[in-house]
């Protein structure tokens, strides 16, 4: 008799099963590893490092080349330069192809011609340096020469040493980022500015939400129009914000003045408390179509049997609303705290275009824009781009705890 | 709390509150539509709200009410007394505007109202009524929110900037032009290039939902019905993805792209883009083909199909609706990029729109091509979602969304 134990360990087909889905899934990995992972880890690279926008240019070795003179005194001559003012290149050397018809005279001491080809060896180039090569040259023909000799582009090739790879390291951003009182502002801003615009787009979606839940004519327009906010393109609506706001001409300041709220315009987007407040609204305005449509989705799975059943209780609708419904609602409302502060706290879009991160509203993320490109410090830029990390690996922490658990992510 | 259950507490507080509620929303309305000068009075909704509210208590025949009210409330607003004042618009425009409030105040407080009666009530009327009074705000209070900002860049486009500085409540649109009033639109399109940018938008938010859809589904699949080690952990962890700020991709990715010279190319930003969408749109998927019966497959693989034929001939056409979902919500998000399209692109010639709006922000364009820009890109979008709202809030609820 054969045994008729099942197999233990991973049978040739569940290996194969596994091969298979390895393989599907391996353009996804690939392509985030490339995109996501790669640059996180460049971050924490470029974080230590003393860059700044222009070192994204390596130095290098220019040349061009002219034929110049006439008779006795023709010459082709190379000017050869470094292109940047602060780094040396090493190892330059030049290449080119003599036109044919073209007699090359005493060549100078770098120069070797091996047929018709020239090799030139510069060795180092100082930086800012610039050096003139002279081969004189007689030819039957100056013109066609002429022709020929600029044609034929010269090589050039020589090393630099780029900021990027090379072994300096710097603390130097970390102290420029937690310098002083600007990082406990920045921190303050952008604490203010994740809690309360959480919590608003959370509790105006709940309103929201409440208002639809009941089915009537026109119900589905509303909706529809409710969403307006969200799906609408960021930047469109930024600028609408932008102009309805403005302090010179903006519809809402004239409708305040004339219904007598205030004297004189206010500048929404330009003064210190009201700025990062008005910040805040538009990130409320804008996502609450979000938590509206998942607070929605939910009441609506709620068994309506529930309410009839305290209805004859004699329960009245907000003793029905905190005690049936809000328990109900406590899972989603929950996960959708957490997604929402983490978004909220990872936003850049909104302020940058309503405020550019002035007037007391200059978040994490609007930082690391504001160091990298105003500031031109790429390094500065990447230290707070860790800072951002490592706040958002504790966020996830507390995602994984509670969140995957209470709605099975 | 028992004194506000009486009818005649309940009734005027109520009262009050509506119609000064309905006098801000009127004076608003009005002030947006014709550019004259409406403001609200809180003194005369209080006079006019707390009576109103005791008479509108348990009425039967509302129609009376109704017209009785608007009659009363034009009356007022000719004289000059009512919770909308006006000073120097023409009579015509008062008599209109008094209509319109009359109608405001009384059908909702009617409704409000309907229930309650002219003593105590028990405590479940009494919500109910405050409830309505909350619904009826919420409605109007929504409505204008999202409709003032998005009125106001339509308008905006359709003016020019001289009128707007004169009076910035001045919507009204000058007719004689004919189809002159959409001249920041010609503008656009023949001076600032926005037939390009419009095609290129299209073009990468198209290309990006097809790579999206060609890395995602294998993956989707994969996650959902294969059996691996790791797949517990890889399906929680998808959506980790979506912690990671775009800003702090956005700096690396702006160096490699330099130094690679992908930068300000159509090819840099389609190797981008996909990726952002990548995660969610696998999610969303394997949450659908989890959905989907296992025998069908099953029984394709007994008839002598191999996996990828499954995917191919059963799994894709069952999951046709969540497929239209995904790439309509991939689709939006490609549309709406901004930031890496801001950083990424320089050469005109490549812009897309949401980077070309951002190109018109500047104090020497006027601003009504910067609103007519706006309005260009919103459009497309809003019409394909309203088009297909059914599927986009399915695919919204169900990918559990980045913002």
């Amino acid at each position: 008799m054969t045994d008729m134990t099942p197999p233990t360990g991973t049978t040739p087909l569940a290996r194969r099963e596994a091969r298979l889905a390895w393989g599907l899934l391996a353009p996804t990995l690939i392509s985030v590893a490339l995109v996501v992972v790669l640059p996180l880890l460049a971050i924490f690279w470029i974080s230590f490092k003393p860059i700044g926008l222009s070192d994204l240019r390596p130095a290098a070795a220019v040349v061009r080349e002219n034929l110049r003179g006439s008779g006795d005194d023709l010459r082709i001559e190379y000017r050869i330069r470094n292109s940047s003012q602060d780094t040396e290149v090493t190892d330059v050397s030049l290449r080119d192809t003599i036109p044919d018809g073209l007699v090359l005279g005493e060549l100078p001491p770098q120069c070797t011609l091996t047929g018709r080809a020239l090799a030139c060896d510069i060795g180092t180039l100082e930086p800012g340096y610039n050096e003139r090569l002279l081969l004189p040259a007689s030819t039957a023909d100056e013109d066609a020469a002429e022709r020929s000799a600029e044609d034929s582009a010269p090589e050039i090739s020589g090393r630099s040493d780029s900021i990027l790879t090379n072994g300096t390291f710097t603390l130097e951003n970390f102290a420029r980022v937690f310098d002083g009182a600007e990082f406990w502002s920045v921190l303050w801003v952008t604490l203010f500015y994740t809690v309360f615009g959480t919590i608003g787009a959370l509790l105006v979606g709940l309103f929201a939400a409440l208002l639809l839940d009941k089915s009537f004519r026109g119900q589905g327009i509303l909706r529809g129009l409710y969403l307006f906010p969200y799906v609408a393109p960021v930047i469109a609506v930024a600028f609408s914000w932008l102009i309805l706001f403005d302090p010179f001409s903006g519809s809402a300041n004239a409708l305040l003045i004339q219904m007598g709220v205030t004297e004189e315009a206010i500048n929404f987007f330009g003064q210190k408390p009201l700025a990062l407040i008005m910040v805040t609204v538009f990130e409320i305005w804008r996502y609450f179509p979000l938590s509206f449509l998942f607070i929605l989705a939910r009441m609506q799975s709620i068994d309506s049997d529930m309410y009839e059943a305290a209805d004859m209780d004699g329960a009245s609708p907000f003793q029905q609303f905190w005690y049936l419904s809000l328990p109900q609602l406590l899972g989603i409302l929950s996960v959708l705290f957490l997604l929402r502060f983490i978004w909220t706290f990872n936003k850049f879009d909104d302020i940058f275009l309503l405020t550019g991160g002035n007037a007391g509203t200059r978040t994490l993320t609007v930082n690391v824009y504001e160091q990298a490109f105003a500031v031109s410090n790429i390094g500065a830029g990447a230290a707070v781009a860790v800072v951002i990390f490592l706040c958002l690996l504790s966020f996830s922490v507390v995602f994984f705890k509670y969140v995957s658990r209470e709605e099975g992510l | 709390m028992t004194l506000f259950r009486h009818g005649y507490v309940t009734g005027p507080v109520i009262g009050v509150l509506w119609v000064f509620v309905a006098a801000v929303t009127v004076s608003v309305a009005m002030s947006f539509a014709t550019g004259a000068a409406f403001r609200p009075s809180a003194f005369y909704a209080l006079i006019v709200g707390a009576p109103l509210g005791v008479a509108c208590l348990g009425v039967r025949r509302k129609r009376i009410v109704v017209a009785a009210g608007c009659i009363g409330f034009a009356l007022g607003m000719v004289m000059g007394i009512g919770p909308v004042l006006s000073t120097d618009t023409g009579i015509g425009l008062r008599l209109v505007t008094g209509v319109a409030l009359g109608l405001a105040v009384c059908w909702p407080l009617l409704h409000f109202l309907e229930n309650l009666s002219r003593s105590a009530v028990t405590r479940h009327v009494f919500e109910e009524a405050v409830i309505r009074f909350l619904t009826g705000f919420g409605y109007v209070f929504f409505t204008a929110i999202v409709a003032i900002p998005f009125y106001v860049m339509v308008m905006t486009s359709l003016k020019n900037q001289s009128q707007l500085i004169q009076n910035p409540l001045d919507f009204s649109l000058d007719w004689s032009l004919g189809w002159g009033v959409l001249r920041s639109y010609t503008e656009l399109f023949r001076d600032f290039n926005f037939g390009t940018y419009m095609l290129n938008s299209l073009v990468i938010s198209v290309l990006t939902v097809f790579i999206t859809l060609l890395f995602s589904i294998p993956g989707a699949y994969a996650v959902a019905r294969l059996r691996f080690k790791g797949q517990a952990v890889f399906s929680r962890s998808i959506l980790l993805i979506y912690m990671v700020p775009i800003i702090v991709l956005a700096l690396p990715i702006y160096i490699a792209f330099s130094m690679t010279g992908l930068r300000n190319t159509v090819v840099g930003i389609l190797m981008i883009y996909p990726v952002t969408t990548i995660p969610v749109a696998l999610y969303m998927l394997q949450g659908y083909f989890r959905g989907l019966p296992a025998e069908i497959e099953e029984a394709g693989l007994m008839d002598g199909l191999s996996r990828l034929q499954v995917i191919w001939k059963i799994t894709l056409p069952l999951s046709l609706p969540a497929m239209a979902s995904v790439s309509l919500y991939v689709f939006m998000i490609a549309w709406n990029e901004f930031l890496l399209a801001f950083m990424l692109l320089d050469d005109p010639s490549k812009f897309t729109l949401t980077r070309g709006i951002a190109s018109l922000n500047s104090s020497e364009i006027p601003r009504q091509h910067l609103m007519a820009g706006s309005v260009v890109a919103t459009v497309p979008i809003m019409v394909l979602f309203l088009g297909l709202e059914r599927f986009m809030t399915k695919g919204l609820t169900a990918g559990s969304v980045k913002g």
